[in-house]
């Protein structure tokens, strides 16, 4: 057997880049001081980590100080949507609206205010996995405290009318929130022109390290504090810096921007090569639409097949990727954002996400179009699923 | 998720896949819905499963569970068969992760109800025989998981 790797699977996480790595390495080994120290290995630290900050906010329009260093995408999520509910319940306000298929870092926190009281509007997001600017603004009330929409979909990459939702919710004056995980060095942020007032992000997406994000917050705007203990980030995030997750962060950060045009270019072709090549298969379909989409996602579902199995056969044959069916999600059902989108638990079941990076080379993505038909073949002639739809085909049942 | 080996002999090396012509018994059990349907076949010959084939629609475990359920009743009695627990076939493949306990369950089901269709077709009732095969309610959040 090849004995390749080829990893399609950069929408769970990315490769450290080599170079993000040598930035980082100082503050592994030599500058190991505390920020909040006075000496200087300590001061060395602290001067890394505001120039970080300085690096962060500057590609995203916002000022320094108003970028604050998380352990990642998650605690940016349940910071924002827990200490934005919190701050404005005070002033009588506790309605959220946010979509059906945003990550579970979202949609638990939002089930964990659900429980103390407050009231939740999941909006639709149709076939094509876009929610409608038009039933977002139905949906704001007198008591709307906060819009959360995620940037682009961490599992079929649809990307959302990001500027249209931000300028509904600066019209009503409701806070709005996006969690642009998946988006980030995908696309070009500018949170003053698209009226973004919070947004989360996390590093290991475009090539920094696990474990350090951040969080957006506009000039004036005061989420409940989550984590509380010393005075780091002004206040209002404690814990000692992860100093060399922070570097890393903004090293990746200004790394994947400045070459964000060219991938694009490159990913979005092989993107569409590989649908268009799997779309050649009986029973295929992509999952969300075609062009509102991140650059390097493919999500499609093969009918009769189970999603698993797939990837183990992918695995086999030297290819990572990832499913959104039941037995990859670790629960009864298939992937809520496969199912947001109307498809039927059975043909859920049969998905597949492949997802590209800078590393992704055209042979690559012809190695996985040539291998996946096979395999699809083999899963299917063993399948009873795939014997009852060709039965149903016979009888003219579609 | 951890796979044993043998598991993952069994996924990339299916044994007995196919179909019966002529089967003294079909058994299908699970549904699409929960991700997971087996389809069993089996030859009997004077009371001994003579030939046993599977089609499984399901994730690795389910395949490899199947694989090795109709290596355990191939060429076995009845009384034999009947007698095969999903405890025997998950430590035949060495334990299955928690959440795939559910496979090992749906294969002893799938040799159950292939044996009550051998009966059917005898003209004899099997619940007395086999016993009453759980089916899954998809309803209730695929209960049919342990």
């Amino acid at each position: 057997m090849d004995k390749k790797r080829i990893y399609a699977d950069n929408a769970a996480t990315t490769k450290l880049s080599p170079a993000v790595l040598q930035d980082m390495m100082p503050y592994l080994t030599d500058v190991y001081g505390n920020p909040s120290s006075l000496y200087s290995v300590g001061a060395q630290a602290k001067k890394a980590v505001e120039l970080a900050r300085e690096d962060i906010a500057k590609v995203f329009g916002a000022q320094p100080s108003e970028i604050f260093f998380t352990s990642g995408g998650s605690e940016a999520d349940n910071w924002a949507i827990k200490g934005i509910a919190e701050a404005m319940a005070k002033k009588g306000k506790k309605h959220i609206i946010s979509s059906k298929f945003e990550h579970h870092a979202v949609l638990h926190s939002l089930d964990a205010l659900a429980k103390k009281g407050f009231e939740i509007t999941l909006l639709d997001v149709h076939e094509n996995g876009i929610v409608r600017p038009e039933e977002l603004e139905a949906a704001i009330r007198e008591d709307t405290a906060l819009v959360t929409i995620m940037y682009a979909n961490n599992e079929i990459g649809t990307i959302q009318p990001i500027s249209e939702i931000g300028a509904i919710c600066k019209k009503h004056g409701v806070i709005f929130h996006t969690d642009a995980v998946q988006a980030v060095g995908n696309v070009n942020i500018n949170v003053k022109e698209q009226n973004i007032d919070l947004m989360s992000l996390t590093g290991h997406k475009f090539h920094g390290p696990k474990g350090c994000g951040a969080l957006y917050v506009r000039k004036g705007l005061r989420p409940d504090i989550l984590i509380d203990g010393g005075a780091q980030e002004r206040g209002r995030r404690a814990g000692t810096e992860n100093v060399a997750g922070i570097v890393g962060l903004a090293s990746a950060l200004k790394l994947a921007v400045s070459t964000m045009e060219e991938r694009n270019k490159r990913l979005t072709e092989l993107r569409d090569y590989l649908i268009d090549d799997l779309l050649k298969i009986e029973r295929s379909r992509v999952n969300g639409d075609r062009v509102h989409r991140l650059p390097g996602n493919v999500n499609m579902c093969f009918e009769g097949i189970e999603g698993e199995s797939l990837l183990l056969m992918l695995d086999l044959n030297g290819v990572c990727a990832s499913s959104g069916s039941a037995c990859t999600s670790g629960s009864l059902d298939p992937s809520h954002v496969l199912l947001s989108i109307g498809l039927p638990h059975e043909i859920a079941h049969g998905s597949l996400r492949l997802s590209f990076s800078d590393d992704t080379t055209k042979e690559d993505v012809e190695y996985i179009a040539r291998t996946i038909p096979p395999i699809i073949d083999r899963l299917r002639a063993m399948s009873p699923l795939w014997e009852h739809i060709k039965e149903n085909e016979k009888k003219g049942i579609v | 998720m951890a796979y044993s080996e043998k598991v993952m002999d069994h996924f990339a090396n299916p044994r007995n896949v196919g179909e019966i012509e002529n089967a003294d018994g079909i058994g299908e059990v699970g549904n699409s819905k929960c991700g997971d349907i087996m389809k069993m076949y089996i030859k009997v010959n004077g009371g001994i499963i003579t030939d046993v084939k599977f089609k499984t629609f399901g994730c690795g475990a389910a395949i490899a569970t199947s694989s090795m359920a109709t290596e355990l009743i191939k060429g076995k009695s009845i009384e034999e068969a009947l007698k095969l627990t999903n405890k025997a076939v998950m430590e035949a493949l060495d334990g299955l992760p928690p959440v795939k306990v559910h496979c090992s369950v749906l294969a002893e089901q799938a040799i159950k109800a292939a044996l009550s269709d051998y009966y059917r077709k005898l003209g004899v009732d099997p619940e007395p025989i086999v016993g009453k095969i759980e089916e899954c309610d998809h309803e209730e959040g695929c209960a049919c998981e342990l």
